[in-house]
């Protein structure tokens, strides 16, 4: 099944335009990893993806028109929430509140499904702890843990691995794997491209004056997760 | 200690004072609940400009001897909405905004009031608030106001969460997020034009920023957050319309007062806190 076919896109902010005519579709269970200069409209595509920036002209189709839910998101760091009192528990669970969902509390079991992300990201520890306390490789794997209980479907990652170490990278790639193995659609924006491709089954570099959409080098793969530079 | 127990007997054997007391711990309440989303999303000094569009369509209103509550509610939430919207699309900024409509209002309102014929208006009692000014109606305003807010607010707490902390992620997981801004932004008008009858328009914004500001020096979950705000403006409001009373101070100037007098204990505990935590370490 096709998760994402994204049919001539065209994306701008006034009268600039970011992203013209851009075509490409993805397959269920495949890894796109979206790479370019800055400003060549990375984050604005994510952003169309998930629905927070309307296109100026074509469209992108999920599941073949099927309603989504079910989509994580791990958003670019920022310190917009600096100072938020919020515990990580707070936070990890709030990824649970997808669409689909009608009851308004958690149920037992989104709290089991969101420990197990604490546990698969080794931050079980910092359970009660204050999210704003947290040193940067320790919020963006919160965040990520968040973004990992929301997405059932399909799972965008912008910058996944800024701010993390050696270790937490690699982590970081086996997680794409089993993601990939559970069936889950995996897009993530990364400068770190060789680290991607790793994972990667498809490559779309954005230029200033186009793009090119195409198989990862195969010979580039690293089923270890490891990161050959 | 007997007369002291006498004096507060007499005291709310007023019926002013009884309602002042009862519509004071519940709007008090709903605003530091509300408060807690519009601090946290930096909408803090959104309060200060509503009240002064209230006071501007307040001042209109009784110029064209229309009902005030019909004008301003709808009024106030538009401007509500308005800000709101304006702020997250971020083409002006919003605290300049904010500074506009405030001042701009309450010139509107002034001169307004002073143009209105016959009718004079009690421009201080609009500025500071006067619980005297309470009626059964503003009663059963606030009794209703507050039987909206706090159910809502217990049913939707993990959303609102969700999308004071992180709106594009709750927006992108399929959160109505600008429901959930419509719903705040009137709940908040509809407080703070119930509000600003005793506590003033210069001063009920207070009721909105002091008690999620005091809660956040010493909470660090937005659990506690929330609760503590809940908590602290019903002892802060009792402690300052009875000390206002004794004092025969201002009932508003007094609730804010002692509000400050526990922001300022919060920010000592919190600081005597991060002292002593390096220590350990």
């Amino acid at each position: 099944m096709t998760a994402i076919e994204c049919k001539d896109l065209w994306l701008s902010y006034g009268s600039a335009s970011v992203i013209e005519g851009l075509s490409f579709s993805l397959e269920n269970g495949k890894c796109l990893c979206i790479a370019g200069e800055n400003g060549t409209g990375k984050s604005t595509l994510i952003k169309a993806l998930l629905g927070l920036k309307d296109a100026s002209r074509g469209e992108i189709v999920f599941f073949n028109g099927e309603k989504k839910h079910g989509i994580g998101y791990l958003p670019q760091r920022s310190d917009a929430q600096s100072d938020f009192p919020a515990s990580v528990w707070e936070v990890v669970l709030s990824g649970k509140l997808t669409s689909g969902k009608r009851f308004p509390f958690y149920t037992k079991k989104d709290k089991e499904e969101a420990m197990a992300k604490l546990e698969l990201l080794d931050i079980l520890r910092l359970k009660d702890k204050s999210f704003a306390e947290l040193s940067g490789g320790q919020q963006q794997r919160v965040l990520l843990a968040r973004a990992l209980c929301a997405a059932t479907q399909l799972i965008l990652l912008d910058e996944p691995v800024a701010g993390l170490d050696p270790t937490a990278t690699s982590e970081f790639y086996k997680i794409i794997h089993r993601l990939k193995d559970e069936g889950i659609t995996v897009i993530m924006v990364s400068h770190d491209i060789h680290c991607a491709l790793a994972v990667a089954d498809k490559l779309l570099i954005l230029r200033n004056d186009g793009y090119s959409y195409t198989d990862a080098k195969p010979h580039e793969h690293d089923h270890e997760g490891g990161c050959k530079i | 200690m007997t007369a002291f127990i006498n004096e507060l007997r007499l005291m709310f054997s007023l019926d002013s004072m009884v309602y002042a007391l009862v519509c004071g711990i519940l709007i008090s309440l709903c605003a530091a609940l509300l408060g807690v989303c519009l601090v946290l999303k930096r909408y803090s000094m959104i309060g200060d400009g509503l009240s002064h569009v209230a006071f501007a369509s307040l001042a209109i209103g009784s110029a064209m001897s229309i009902a005030p509550m019909a004008l301003t509610v709808p009024t106030v939430g538009l401007s509500a909405f308005g800000l709101l919207r304006l702020n997250e699309k971020g083409k002006m900024k919003g605290d300049a905004l904010t500074a506009i409509i405030s001042t701009g209002a309450l010139a509107i309102g002034t001169v307004a009031a002073s143009l209105s014929p016959g009718a004079n208006i009690d421009l201080n009692g609009y500025m500071f608030g006067s619980i005297l000014a309470l009626s059964e109606s503003d009663l059963i305003w606030s009794i209703a106001l507050a039987a909206i807010v706090i159910p809502i607010y217990c049913l939707v707490y993990n959303r609102i969460f969700s999308v004071t902390f992180d709106p594009s992620f709750a927006k992108a997981t399929g959160v109505k997020v600008r429901l959930y801004d419509t719903v705040l932004a009137l709940l908040s008008a509809v407080t703070i034009v119930i509000g600003m009858r005793f506590m003033g328009t210069l001063l009920i914004s207070a009721l909105i920023v002091f008690p999620p500001m005091t809660a956040m020096r010493l909470m660090k979950s937005f659990k506690g957050v929330v609760i503590l705000s809940a908590l602290l403006p019903v002892l802060g409001f009792t402690v300052g319309l009875i000390g206002s009373y004794f004092l025969s101070t201002p009932a508003g100037a007094s609730v804010v007062c002692v509000e400050l007098i526990m922001f300022i204990i919060a920010s000592v505990i919190s600081w005597i806190k991060k002292l002593k935590k390096p220590a350990k370490t």
